[in-house]
């Protein structure tokens, strides 16, 4: 490291029962410099982040600061005030923005004395708007996060944190809610403030944009750091390969053979909703044996088609046809239409998490007959089944009859898939499927819908990860201010483009 | 008919109509604080009765009615610290927590008064608050009797109002406060203690609870008889509701909750005749009823009403 | 800092003695009042203790009045179950006391055969209606339905003095607002001789046991567990989740209006405004006492009732105010609470390094 060091994490380590989510982890950071931390989800990487803000308590280690003057100091440790105190702040994936305050409240959230009677807001005012010239990060000050976009919101986090003049920024997967364009004027303002001395510390697993815009790449696996190298002598497959600990290689695609139409909307519209975008006459054909997916930034729409098409919301207009049919779809007739359904927050709507292993795997078909007999469940045929369903994919956990809760995420979602893959569906809508599930949980997911097209089911997959959509794929659309346009582009700039509600370079931003 | 446009034409309507709605002023806005800081505070009912008990207590023992007030106001702060301490360090259900403050707070209240005056069959009096009498502007035709005949305590739940109304709307206290009901995480990432600023709304909004429990002994009637809140601080859970967990609306809500109750007292000895007198009692409550079910669909709750946080939960 | 930390592996039995230690505890502290009120603590629990086993007669009181509070502790059980909040039991009891006496004191006629299972009906559809009406507040509209239910007790309550006052009253009453006696073959049989122990007794345990087969072995009871543990997957996985909420609030209420008919028609033999102290509202301690396990209700019943036996026969004995049950009561409740927790967690009590 040429740079002066600004912050240092030395031998942090935290357990949470049995598991070590962080063991012995050494991190240096230099002024004006940007840091890429890589991982797969699990890996660490957003417990050494609460360590170093105060939400954990380390078991072990400690961090260290310069101040300007080079001297070096430990911070005390869980104290979120410290942390603020030392001017580190940091933007996390999951926006902490209440909703009802205005952007100026939001930003001005715990830097006022709490018991002055008059707010002088003037000064305050004019400082964030120097900073929204200075870093070309423009938000309206008075309006309601509640009415903004993700990227405006994201906006105002950035704003909260240059505003108490931090010198080291965390971003935790800043682009993850983002299109192309808008990750990519997201860094062009990041870099310019990064000229200015501040220092920065991305958080990531897209490959791509680490490499583009880091000074230096640290890998961490399981808990612990699996190397570090400047990011002009990094490449890809060196990157992965630390991440992941084994060789990988993308799937090669294979083309479906398509069958007939199992699934037909024409000009289905849906009203807007609490937290739901509306849907504008969205139309589209699924054939069995093949997978179309569903490319954009979460929030266009994304939502309400899910809801629509699992049942739990109606069309305002337009029209569902499954097999042929027209139908009205609620979550049963859904089900029984043979549409299964993957949902978007396998915690929220997935899986009932204070009942069995074994419950939840026969909620969906709860009058089959070897589920129940004249309303009394079968509970030995349920414990049977469970064991079997678990076997056959994989579910691990502390046994059939423990709380699903317990279960880890990817298991949960090996639950889901076993539930619904098991009816053999003639549809199915898989909403967001790998999201934030580690490689090896991800690829078994891949390989489930992938088995599933084979035998001749017909598979929507609504996808934020791009490269996903583009491996998985037969057919893709892309989801923008609730419109569905599809695309014979592979070309990721393209996409990126149709995303942003754009046609191509050219078009007005 | 024309008796009944007539109601609205005297000045005692309206002065009625603002003395029962001033207790529900306390309570709403007690409820309005603890709500928008995210917490359910069901033991309202209890806290009332604890504020009734306390303060008349207070004065028959001799001290002062201001004293009073305060010992009132502060038997409800501590009864709302003990949910607070339930419901946000430890995370338990508001719901039964809240229930169980009502029913410990309510037995406690009564056995206390119970073991003091064991023996009177017609409850003791006290000296309440008098009407406060303005010289002048008390004696303005209508606008005398309906404002400047209340008493200091009506007078306290209007500035009460104002007060709320400015933390809520225009301190840096009162944006942490709408903010950790919507989304702890914001704040707790911002330095902010989530912790002290659930408990401490709770523990002042129980204190203004317990303030319109003390109305009822210290200004409306001059005794504690058991079962006197009577529902009054449900009513007030449906009329936070009601007015969208805003102060200026929360006044309006109890006074237009005091003007019904009002005329209920005024058509039931126009038309007792006619009907009985029940219905009207039960007017109320039907009518909190109501309001609650007509705002229900577009009512905005607090996002983070009801769920409890843990600092570093995963 | 204080951190609360999640224990792991705790065991059932555990568990199972979290309601056990809670009302050791709230017996304990009932010292406290005992001696603010100046009374000798040990007699005092002497006193209390032999109010209930002190002879068969006092033992058959307390399980007389524990019955009323299974059927409602059942009631706030199942309905908390689904998490759909309750609060009306009270109400919902008078209801169904109310249609006893309604069907009982005349309207029809026949023999014991035909009239309890028509007076026990007409409580428990009076009582389940009375939820209903929360129920589709907020299924239809979205109306919380603890306020709903709480202002309904008022509401009924009011509307039951008025019928006491008016159709119901009996001629014969002396101008009292009560109502005529329920005639004899309406009324549940006497379960032993001299006692006031009747018939409805029975019919609580035996609902207990139903409740308990329902919510453990049916889907029915599975439908109900998924509802109120998650309501939003439940209804993703097509579980109809506001028609559980109908049927558990119809048989919420039912409970509830049965515990109005076993009171009239098992005990009182005609119906007053002050039938019920509290039963309704005592019901949910008693359904979170059992931790909402409609087989561990009977035991909450139990300790509940017997807390108010003990103390009402030691409140005779020593002066001492019988709201001293009530106390003991709700603050066995808040010791749930507080032991639940500490079952499941522990506080980590930490020293942040010096700032």
């Amino acid at each position: 490291m040429d740079k002066a060091p600004i912050l240092s994490l030395r031998g942090l380590t935290k357990r949470f029962g049995p598991v070590l989510a962080a063991d012995h982890i050494d991190l240096d950071l230099g002024r004006g410099e940007v840091l890429a931390l890589l991982g797969e989800n699990g890996a660490g990487k957003t417990t050494l982040m609460n360590m170093l803000f105060g939400q954990y308590l380390p078991d072990a280690g400690s961090v260290h600061l310069w101040d300007e003057a080079g001297r070096e100091r430990e911070l005390p440790q869980g104290q979120p005030q410290a942390a603020i105190d030392a001017r580190i702040g940091m933007v996390h994936q999951h926006f902490t923005l209440a909703e009802n305050l205005s952007v100026l409240d939001s930003v001005l959230l715990g830097t006022e004395p709490f018991w002055r009677p008059f707010r002088n807001r003037r000064p305050a005012r004019e400082k964030l708007l120097e900073l929204m010239e200075s870093s070309g990060l423009r938000v309206p000050l008075e309006a309601r996060i509640g009415d903004l976009s993700v990227g405006e919101r994201q906006r105002v986090e950035i704003l909260k944190a240059l505003y108490r003049d931090v010198r080291v920024l965390v971003l935790d997967e800043p682009t993850a809610v983002l299109t192309p364009q808008e990750a990519e004027s997201l860094f062009a303002a990041v870099r310019g403030m990064v000229d200015d001395g501040l220092s920065v510390i991305f958080i990531s697993h897209k490959l791509r944009e680490v490499l583009a815009f880091s000074d230096r790449i640290a890998v961490l696996r399981h808990g612990k750091k699996a190397g570090e190298m400047a990011t002009s002598e990094a490449d890809a497959e060196i990157i992965i390969r630390m991440m992941v600990g084994e060789d990988h290689s993308a799937p090669e695609r294979v083309a479906g053979k398509p069958g007939e139409v199992v699934l037909r909307l024409s000009g289905v519209s849906v009203a807007p909703g609490k937290e739901m975008r509306p849907l504008r006459e969205v139309g589209f054909t699924l054939r069995s044996g093949e997978i179309i997916g569903i490319a954009g930034v979460s929030g266009n729409g994304q939502t309400a088609l899910a809801r629509l098409l699992s049942g739990l919301i109606q069309p305002q207009s337009g029209t569902v046809e499954v097999a042929g049919q027209p139908r009205k779809l609620t979550p049963k007739t859904a089900l029984r239409a043979g549409i299964g359904r993957i949902p978007e927050d396998r915690h929220q709507d997935g899986v009932v998490g204070d009942l069995s292993v074994a419950e939840n795997l026969v909620l969906e078909r709860l009058d089959a007959p070897d589920v129940s007999k004249a309303g009394f469940l079968r509970q030995r045929a349920i414990a049977e089944h469970a064991r079997e369903l678990c076997r056959d994919y994989d579910v691990r956990g502390p046994g059939i009859e423990a709380e699903a809760k317990l279960l880890s995420g990817g298991n949960i979602q090996k639950l889901i898939l076993a539930r619904v893959l098991e009816n053999a569906p003639q549809i199915i809508l898989a909403n967001q499927p790998t999201r934030g599930l580690d490689f090896r949980a991800a690829a078994e997911v891949s390989r489930r819908l992938l088995e599933a097209r084979a035998r001749g089911a017909g598979v929507i997959l609504i996808s934020e990860d791009l490269d996903e959509v583009l491996s998985l794929a037969d057919r893709i659309f892309v989801m923008h201010d609730g419109h569905l346009r599809e695309t014979t582009s592979r070309d990721r700039a393209e996409i990126g483009y149709m995303m942003a509600g754009q046609t191509g370079p050219g078009a007005a931003a | 008919m024309m008796d009944i446009l007539n109601i609205f034409l005297t000045d005692s309507f309206w002065a009625a109509s603002l003395r029962i709605a001033s207790p529900l002023i306390f309570g709403v806005l007690g409820a309005l604080l603890c709500e928008r800081a995210g917490v359910l505070n069901l033991g309202i009912e209890g806290i009332f009765v604890v504020g009734a008990m306390t303060g008349w207590m207070a004065v028959w023992m001799g001290a002062g009615l201001w004293t009073g007030v305060l010992v009132a106001a502060l038997s409800g702060a501590l009864f709302g610290l003990f949910h607070a301490i339930l419901t946000v360090p430890l995370g338990l259900s508001q719901h039964v927590s809240g229930l169980g403050i009502t029913l410990f707070a309510t037995s406690l209240a009564s056995f206390t008064y119970r073991t003091a005056l064991p023996q009177v069959s017609s409850p003791p009096r006290i000296e309440p608050f008098r009407a406060l009498d303005i010289p002048v502007l008390s004696e303005l035709p209508f606008l005398g009797p309906v404002l400047f005949q209340q008493t200091a305590l009506t007078w306290l739940a209007l500035l009460m109002v104002g007060v709320v109304w400015w933390v809520m709307d225009r301190t840096a206290l009162g944006v942490a406060i709408k903010a950790v009901g919507d989304s702890p995480d914001a704040v707790n990432a911002q330095g902010l203690s989530v912790m002290k600023l659930r408990i401490g709304a709770v523990v002042a909004g129980s204190a203004l609870m317990a303030l319109g429990g003390a109305f009822l002994t210290m200004s409306a009637f001059d005794a504690f008889f058991f079962g006197m809140v009577n529902g009054r601080g449900w009513i007030c859970i449906a009329l936070v509701i009601f007015a969208s967990w805003r102060p200026g609306k929360a006044l309006l809500g109890a006074l237009l909750f005091g003007m019904f109750d009002a005329l209920q007292v005024r058509l039931q000895t126009e038309a007792g005749a006619l009907v009985p007198g029940q219905v009207f009692l039960m007017m109320p409550y039907i009518l909190s009823i109501i309001a609650l079910v007509v705002v229900a669909r577009k009512a905005e709750y607090p996002r983070a009403l009801l769920v409890p946080w843990r600092k570093g939960q995963r | 800092m204080i951190e609360v930390v999640p224990r792991e592996n705790v065991s059932r039995r555990w568990q199972a003695l979290v309601p056990v230690i809670a009302a050791v505890v709230a017996l304990l502290l009932a010292a406290i009042p005992l001696v603010a009120a100046g009374a000798p603590v040990v007699p005092a629990y002497a006193q209390m203790f032999k109010g209930v086993f002190g002879s068969v007669f006092t033992f058959t009181e307390m399980l007389t009045r524990a019955t009323p509070l299974i059927f409602t502790g059942l009631a706030a059980a199942v309905a908390f179950r689904a998490k759909l909040w309750n609060i009306g039991g009270e109400g919902q009891l008078y209801l169904g006391a109310l249609a006893a006496v309604w069907v009982g004191t005349g309207l029809v006629d026949g023999s014991p055969w035909l009239m309890i299972p028509l007076v026990l009906l007409a409580g428990a559809v009076a009582g389940g209606l009375g939820m209903l009406v929360p129920a589709t507040l907020k299924t239809r509209f979205g109306a919380d339905e603890v306020v709903t239910s709480l202002l309904l007790n008022f509401i009924i309550l009011i509307f039951v003095q008025m019928m006491l006052e008016g159709p119901f009253k009996d001629p014969m009453g002396l101008g009292w607002p009560q109502s005529e006696p329920i005639i004899d073959n309406a009324m549940l049989p006497q379960l032993m001789d001299r006692m006031r122990l009747h018939g409805g007794f029975i019919i609580a345990l035996v609902l207990a046991l139903v409740a308990w087969v329902v919510m453990s072995r049916t889907v029915w009871g599975l439908k109900i567990r998924a509802v109120g543990e998650n309501r939003a997957a439940a209804r993703h996985a097509g579980l109809g989740v506001n028609r559980v909420y109908i049927g558990v609030a119809l048989a919420s209420g039912a409970l509830a209006g049965l515990a109005g008919v076993s009171e009239v028609a098992g005990l009182k033999g005609y119906l007053t405004s002050d039938l019920s102290p509290g039963f309704g509202y005592t019901g949910i301690i008693v359904a979170m006492l059992a931790r909402l396990n409609p087989a561990g209700v009977v035991l909450a019943a139990l300790y509940v009732a017997s807390v108010f036996v003990g103390a009402d026969s030691m409140s005779r004995a020593m002066g001492v105010s019988s709201f001293l049950a009530d106390l003991t009561v709700s603050m066995s409740l808040i010791c749930v609470l507080l032991a639940s927790f500490f079952a499941s967690y522990r506080l980590r009590f930490k020293r942040a390094a010096a700032a």
